[in-house]
């Protein structure tokens, strides 16, 4: 074994071992449900809602979300302080072990800016959704009018593996 | 068409009268209202704005409608939108009555809230939604008048920048006495109750 070998070997053993850990990502426990988003005329932002469901053992976390139909998309809480609405960006969303996150109007959500183009209620809008250790799941949102209140009786959220 | 709406007229004339009657015997104050009576406690609808269409408009030309008015902005993502989805259900339900009804959604960020961006936004929420702007000052006196604070936020440092409002519903009689405040918290059960029966009061004048 040439000196190089016995340098590389544990670099590709911890590459091994690393790709194993990914195998185990926080997003494989995650399910994602009832995803749609708000469609308002115009340019103006778009609120974004999901249902994210944990079935590890472990703790995880909503971090951030991407997605190329969106120039940016924010995480954010919306509250009613003696009757004042008002909203504020967050770092992440806790999705507890055995438990569930829900990002709904009027609490946790999406604010997702300045679509690349037209969103049209109907599509579906892929975003990557990134967890806590960096793992991500891919998720449709299905777009829906401005007057929609919920998800709609449609789509339980379709989810393409991580 | 035009006879069945005379009839439908006829008929809610008839509804109103038997409210009237009704309220004359009960006396108004003992109204079941589930939503926070403010009779007597909020000045009359008043103001100087400017219409969805860009036509200046003052709180006398919504007599003769039940006004249901509230303050936001349509940069706001989630509660304005949420607020005047719900809004919209409420008026589905109420059916026909809710033709004697306006959701007036006054901007408190006219900066952006031109008449053409809130005739797009009131307009994909429901056909009995107006959109007012105006003048910061003209804006700032309606608020006030109600008590609603609103504050813009420190900009994101990319233009953008959120304003905090009074998440309140103020609710206005077909005299543009103000009757009724509703909240986030209620029901939409409480709001089609409550706007049932202020729809078929009618005008006393």
């Amino acid at each position: 074994m040439s000196l190089r070998t016995a340098r590389t070997l544990p670099l590709l053993l911890a590459g091994i071992l690393l790709a194993a850990g990914a195998h185990a990502s926080e997003a494989e426990h995650v399910h994602a449900s009832q995803a749609w988003i708000r469609i308002l005329p115009g340019d103006l932002p778009a609120g974004g809602y999901v249902t994210l469901e944990n079935t590890g053992d472990q703790p995880t976390s909503l971090r951030a979300a991407h997605s190329p139909s969106y120039a940016s998309i924010g995480l954010h809480k919306s509250s009613a302080d003696g009757g004042t609405s008002r909203m504020a960006m967050v770092d992440s969303v806790a999705i507890p072990a055995h438990g569930k996150a829900e990002l709904t109007p009027g609490g946790y959500h999406l604010m997702l800016m300045k679509a690349a183009a037209p969103v049209k209620p109907g599509d579906k809008v892929k975003l990557t959704l990134t967890f806590g250790d960096g793992s991500t799941l891919d998720t449709d949102f299905l777009a829906r009018p401005a007057n929609a209140t919920d998800a709609g009786d449609a789509m339980p959220g379709m989810e393409h593996g991580h | 068409m035009k006879l069945c709406r005379i009839r439908r007229v006829a008929l809610l004339s008839l509804l109103a009268l038997a409210a009237l009657l009704q309220a004359g015997c009960h006396r108004e104050d003992a109204i079941p209202w589930l939503l926070t009576d403010v009779t007597g406690h909020m000045p009359d609808l008043d103001f100087r704005l400017v219409d969805d269409h860009g036509k200046a408009v003052t709180g006398q030309d919504y007599r003769g409608k039940v006004v249901l008015l509230y303050f936001g902005y349509t940069h706001c993502p989630d509660v304005c939108p949420l607020t005047l989805a719900q809004l919209h259900v409420v008026m589905q339900r109420l059916g026909p009555l809710a033709d004697g009804a306006r959701i007036l959604f006054v901007s408190v960020d006219p900066a952006r809230d031109t008449p053409e961006v809130m005739h797009a936004y009131v307009n994909a929420f429901d056909p009995r939604a107006v959109g007012l702007s105006g003048a910061p000052r003209d804006i700032e006196e309606l608020s006030k008048r109600y008590r609603s604070a609103f504050t813009r936020e420190p900009d994101q440092g990319n233009g953008q920048y959120e304003v905090s409002h009074s998440s309140a519903i103020y609710i206005f009689d077909r005299d543009g006495k103000a009757r009724l405040l509703s909240t986030p918290d209620r029901s939409q059960d409480d709001l089609v109750h409550d706007l049932h029966l202020l729809l078929s009061l009618g005008a006393s004048a």
